[in-house]
């Protein structure tokens, strides 16, 4: 690894250090949802029923770590601010992981050239 | 812009899926003709940024979030193909681990933040720069090449939604998946996006490009010089 990219590496984790103003900032100034991201109980109370197609889609998938936030919707916000780093770690974890191996395997495939 | 599942027809997320493959075909063909391995460290922090950007949710006071997707600034510094496979991992990972944006809906969304968003902030930052290898020109094409980029993936994510009431009514009258009419859902994301956070899908842009010129300007500057035969030198 270069100084350079060692450098932008340690750029991308303290952006994971200060992730939470992603979720602090939207409590303080009380905004919600994204728009068209409600969930059914937010569509119930926006339009008074949820449309039947998307019932049935909407808990097509359970995701091990909803929201970003490990301890489910009803934890403390502190423990909250530590599930949302936690989750950036891991999440560029995994999409670097990811992105590594399909590099590899696409380089593989034409041959090695430096 | 994450559309999540039960929001899309069947009808709009499978052609939606067959677009998103087709890019993703020929964007990994374009990677093994000239992906080399020392850029290899480049895409991975690329799908980490797009990553952690996408985390920083923006507040429109006692309104609705939005965020900044990174896509643009990838598209610009490591090219668009380039960008549609990192952006596209990050979107597919957000569904399946953190239920951010639907199963059925991601090629849908591969579609608008890694396909749409990063074709557009790429054009629009060759156009707007032309021969420029500095200064508010090229500044000003970066922080377009953001705003727009990410403004139009939103106005087609609005359509997608929007035209989900013209797609599918259940007997009774009502919506059976996105509810909002185009009517509504077009002003909505177009307004916020242009006003908000677009603009700082813009900055963010900008202020890596200049970090980039001042570290490491062979990333830009290649690409400026032969358009045709780079892409991730």
């Amino acid at each position: 690894m270069t100084r350079f990219q060692k450098k932008l590496w340690i750029g991308l984790i303290i952006m994971a250090l200060l992730s939470p103003l992603g979720i602090l900032l939207p409590e303080k100034f009380n905004a919600g949802d994204a728009w068209g991201e409600w969930g059914t109980e937010t569509l119930e109370k926006l339009l008074g029923y949820v449309p039947e197609g998307l019932k049935k889609l909407a808990d097509l998938w359970k995701a091990p770590i909803p929201d970003y936030n490990l301890g489910g919707e009803s934890s403390p916000f502190m423990a909250q601010v530590v599930s949302y780093v936690i989750s950036g770690i891991l999440g560029i974890a995994i999409v670097g992981v990811v992105v590594y191996v399909i590099s590899k395997i696409v380089i593989n495939g034409h041959g090695q050239r430096n | 812009m994450h559309i999540p599942d039960g929001y899309l027809s069947p009808q709009t997320y499978v052609p939606l899926y067959g677009a998103s493959l087709v890019f993703w075909a020929i964007a990994l063909k374009k990677l093994k003709k000239e992906l080399s391995a020392k850029h290899i460290p480049y895409l991975a922090m690329a799908a980490a940024f797009s990553f952690l950007i996408q985390m920083f949710n923006i507040p429109i006071p006692g309104g609705t979030t939005g965020h900044a997707v990174g896509a643009g600034i990838i598209a610009v510094l490591l090219g668009p193909w380039t960008a549609v496979i990192a952006v596209s991992v990050v979107l597919i990972i957000q569904a399946i681990v953190f239920g951010d944006g639907g199963i059925t809906a991601i090629g849908a969304n591969c579609f608008n933040m890694a396909v749409v968003m990063p074709f557009v902030s790429y054009w629009l930052f060759k156009v707007v720069k032309g021969n420029s290898e500095g200064g508010t020109r090229l500044y000003t094409a970066a922080f377009l090449s953001g705003w727009f980029g990410l403004s139009i993936a939103a106005l087609i994510t609005a359509v997608e939604l929007g035209i989900q009431p013209l797609i599918a009514m259940s007997p009774d009258g009502r919506p059976l998946y996105a509810p909002y009419p185009l009517s509504v859902a077009v002003p909505a994301m177009a307004l916020e996006h242009l006003l908000l956070f677009g603009a700082v899908e813009g900055i963010v842009t900008v202020l890596l490009i200049k970090y980039f010129l001042k570290h490491e300007p062979d990333l830009i500057e290649r690409k400026s010089g032969s358009s045709e035969a780079r892409k991730l030198h």
